[in-house]
């Protein structure tokens, strides 16, 4: 597969591993943020190729494990009710809510179907005019625009019967919150390749002067995640803290403006609470009024919808980075991709997940 | 959010902007692209594709020019071992 | 809005389900779900010795002879789908599941639930490939019943396969029969089936069609077990994929097993849709393959009889069986580093992310 194959080529996986060995002088900790990077370096167990002296930990860069509890019980409670089809990514289906997931709620009856993009969704909602069509969109900036255009679509069209919740998280608050507590031990990021890829890097600029932390926006293959860290490593050795873009082949800085637009035309930003953590100010989108008639948390009047979350793991400490998942007294026991107790084992690509499934003695 | 699948264009089916799609190719699969976000594309290009949309380009130059920087790398630090030139097609999964 | 935090350190947490009261799809996967099911609800009732080896036939004793002996309930859609249809599948399926256990195939009954309103038109289609499916495996079916449900109430056909064969002399399989030191064969390619279902589901297209490897493999194991019988277990790695055939024998033998990612075939299409799709290739059915774990020195002569031979024209050893951390099964990567090859909860998700 053609820019696929050759960013996972063990021979220079492995001479750039070499390369980091060598310029490594004292112990730096590293975080990536986003879930895709996380399955990649569990995956292909990239932490055993590089020098101890570098720490890997991970950040809450899995949108389906933040996806707030509330969230979820509204999704439910939306798909329970009569004559609605509730469509969904897959990965949200076993995201457990407060008594329940969306499995369960198919095996009670619910129409809940698996899409593999908005605009099948919207497809259905065409296809089905007596029913109400809702989309669960969650994800980062990545999968906004395509949402975006799904609801842009939609209004276009005049269709009457589809709806989405909106649950979009976005990184740059999520990142300015680890690196503003006063616990932080993260010293340098790979940055959201394909967050950049729609939104471009310069929000990251600011950060990295802010906070004097190194940030090269990195790829998604072992090559590119190993390049990216060979690159912080060379930043932190020599005390610079400038944002730098590995993935260069897909991401220019300004980001894809054709994308951008649409999601300024149909999303607004607004605080939003993610799972774990709690409400973050500014790290969301929603709907603009304008297009309130396509919100199904208006539609369906669950604004008051709202669950608590009792206190447990220790999630919030492993999406820090100050605790790893095997540190967790209740990881692999009572925590388990089947009986997850929290936010990173939920989701295939959460850290907890990604270290039960591919690492779980590491 | 992160799964984007990099795809060469096969043929652009013109049409309203906000539906304009590509046929594109994966390895030997082939699905419909909408390319509302990529207006310059045309067939042969490549493309970075997420949930049924393509984000970005893949922009050929830069990849060569990365690519021949890390192949490089890889020779001149192991020395005979890796192949400026060869790009493998690992059949790891 | 709930209040705004300032500190990220504040820990919450959702609390984890519980015993579940209600059958989710997860539980038909193959997967951990299964594995809990049969568990928890099957095997507490009806234990005993044959039940409990857990294989996919059952080795029965009967006047000097030992017989296998083995069911499977077909419910694939779509019901036809490139490379055969719901009844060849459900044919090669327990012709399969006899041949796992060393077994000469012989015998089939085939049960049918039919729902109101099904073309008679695919019926036949179906009965017609299920007679084709028979005949070239040199099976007989010989009993078998139809029962029709409302409209609404049986998703338009299920088949339910029960077969019956004789056990060759000197074949011994079993997954708990796996020892450390032996080494593991694949017959060939995976991921196909489930990706050409898959494929037919979501309307992927294809340069060249994907088609479902479906095929009965009895005659490769005669094969196998005419070069030697230090074949310790043979296992078709369908729902689950070559992952849930590997982790049930490595816990059924309590060794552990390590394979190696660089060779394991895999069709570059397969792969491409996989990518495509989120989905790892090892978790994908297949339904013309197997998995045989044998004695290490009879392996490479057992993997020139499986070229020599039609459906194991691809056969290669992937891995060896180990003694240390029992249940365990982990991957070499092409990196040179380890990952775990787990069961997964139940159905492989698209990953988006």
């Amino acid at each position: 597969m053609k820019y696929v194959d050759e960013y996972r080529d063990p021979q220079i996986a492995l001479t750039i591993a070499g390369r980091v060995a060598r310029n490594v002088t004292r112990p730096w900790v590293l975080m990536e943020v986003c879930g895709g990077q996380t399955h990649t370096l569990m995956r292909y167990g990239i932490d055993e190729l590089l020098p101890k002296a570098i720490e890997l930990v991970h950040g809450p860069g899995c949108p389906v494990c933040v996806t707030p509890l509330e969230m979820v019980d509204r999704a439910i409670r939306i798909a329970e009710l009569p004559g609605v089809i509730f469509t969904s990514y897959g990965d949200m289906l076993r995201v457990p809510g407060s008594r329940a997931d969306l499995f369960e709620a198919r095996a009670n009856g619910a129409d809940v179907r698996i899409v593999y993009s908005p605009l099948e969704a919207v497809k259905i909602a065409r296809a089905n005019p007596d029913n109400k069509v809702v989309f669960f969109g969650v994800g980062f900036e990545t999968t906004a625009p395509a949402n975006a255009m799904a609801v842009w679509q939609a209004k276009r069209e005049g269709l009457t019967n589809f709806s989405m919740i909106v649950a979009h998280v976005l990184v740059p608050p999520a990142m300015r919150l680890i690196l503003e507590s006063p616990t932080n031990r993260v010293q340098g990021f790979i940055g959201p390749g394909h967050v950049c890829a729609v939104m471009g890097y310069q929000e990251y600029d600011q950060l990295a002067r802010e906070f004097h932390v190194p940030i090269v926006i990195g790829g998604f293959e072992p090559v590119d995640l190993l390049e990216s860290i060979a690159m912080l490593v060379a930043q932190l050795e020599e005390g610079r803290a400038e944002v730098e873009n590995q993935y260069s082949r897909s991401v220019n800085y300004e980001g894809n403006l054709a994308a951008q637009r649409i999601m300024r035309e149909v999303f607004e930003v607004s605080d939003r609470k993610w799972r774990g953590i709690g409400s973050i100010a500014a790290s969301g989108y929603r709907l603009r009024e304008e297009y309130a008639s396509f919100d199904a948390e208006r539609v369906f009047d669950l604004k008051d919808l709202n669950a608590e979350e009792p206190k447990e793991c220790i999630s919030a400490l492993v999406l820090q980075g100050l605790k790893k998942p095997v540190d967790c007294s209740a990881f692999g026991k009572r925590c388990t991709p089947v009986t997850p107790l929290g936010a990173p084992m939920v989701s295939a690509e959460g850290a907890c997940a990604a270290y039960y499934q591919y690492r779980r003695h590491a | 959010m992160c799964l984007a699948v990099p795809g060469r264009v096969l043929n652009v089916v013109e049409g309203d902007p906000a539906f304009r799609t590509a046929n594109v190719d994966f390895c030997g699969v082939r699905r419909v692209v909408n390319l509302a976000f990529t207006p310059e594309v045309k067939a042969g290009d490549f493309v970075l594709v997420h949930v049924g949309f393509a984000i970005s380009t893949v922009d050929e130059e830069e990849a060569a020019r990365t690519y021949k920087y890390l192949a490089q790398i890889g020779a001149l630090e192991e020395e005979g071992l890796a192949s400026a030139s060869a790009v493998k097609t690992g059949d790891a999964p | 809005m709930p209040e705004i935090i300032e500190d990220i350190a504040q820990f919450t947490c959702p609390p984890p389900l519980g015993v579940r009261d209600k059958i989710v799809l997860g539980h038909g996967s193959g997967g951990r779900l299964s594995a809990e099911l049969l568990r928890d609800v099957f095997l507490p009732l009806f234990s005993n010795p044959v039940l409990d080896r857990l294989d996919d036939q059952a080795v029965l004793e009967i006047g000097g002879s030992r017989l296998a002996f083995t069911t499977d309930s077909f419910v694939v859609k779509p019901l036809f789908f490139p490379g055969g249809d719901i009844g060849s599948l459900a044919v090669h399926g327990t012709v399969n599941d006899l041949a796992m256990g060393g077994a000469v195939p012989l015998f089939l009954s085939a049960g049918f639930i039919l729902e109101e309103g099904f073309p008679m038109e695919e019926l036949r289609r179906i009965a017609t490939s299920m007679a084709k499916a028979a005949a070239a495996a040199g099976v007989a079916v010989v009993t078998g019943d139809t029962k029709v449900v409302e409209r609404g109430k049986g998703d338009g056909l299920y088949v339910n396969t029960t077969g019956i064969g004789l056990v060759r002399d000197g074949a011994r399989l079993s997954a708990s029969q796996a020892r450390p030191g032996d080494r593991v064969i694949l017959s060939g390619p995976i991921g196909d089936h489930g990706i050409a279902i898959l494929a037919t589901r979501e309307g992927l297209e294809f340069e060249t069609e994907i088609l479902s490897d479906s095929a009965p493999l009895h005659q490769l194991v005669e094969a196998m077990l005419g070069v030697s019988t230090a074949i310790r277990c043979l296992r078709d790695p369908t729902r689950g994929g070559l992952s849930s055939a590997l982790n049930e024998i490595a816990v059924q033998s309590s060794v552990s097993i390590q394979i190696d990612e660089t060779r394991i075939p895999v069709h570059d299409q397969v792969k491409g849709a996989c990518e495509l799709l989120g989905l790892d290739p090892l978790y994908v059915a297949n339904e013309g393959k197997l998995v045989a774990i044998v004695a290490p020195e009879v392996a490479g002569e057992i993997v020139a009889a499986m070229r020599r031979h039609e459906f194991g024209r691809e056969a290669v050893v992937i891995g060896s069986v180990g003694e240390k951390r029992a249940g365990l099964v982990t991957m070499k990567t092409a990196f040179g580093s380890t990952r775990i090859v787990d069961l997964l909860a139940g159905d492989q998700l698209p990953r988006i992310c």
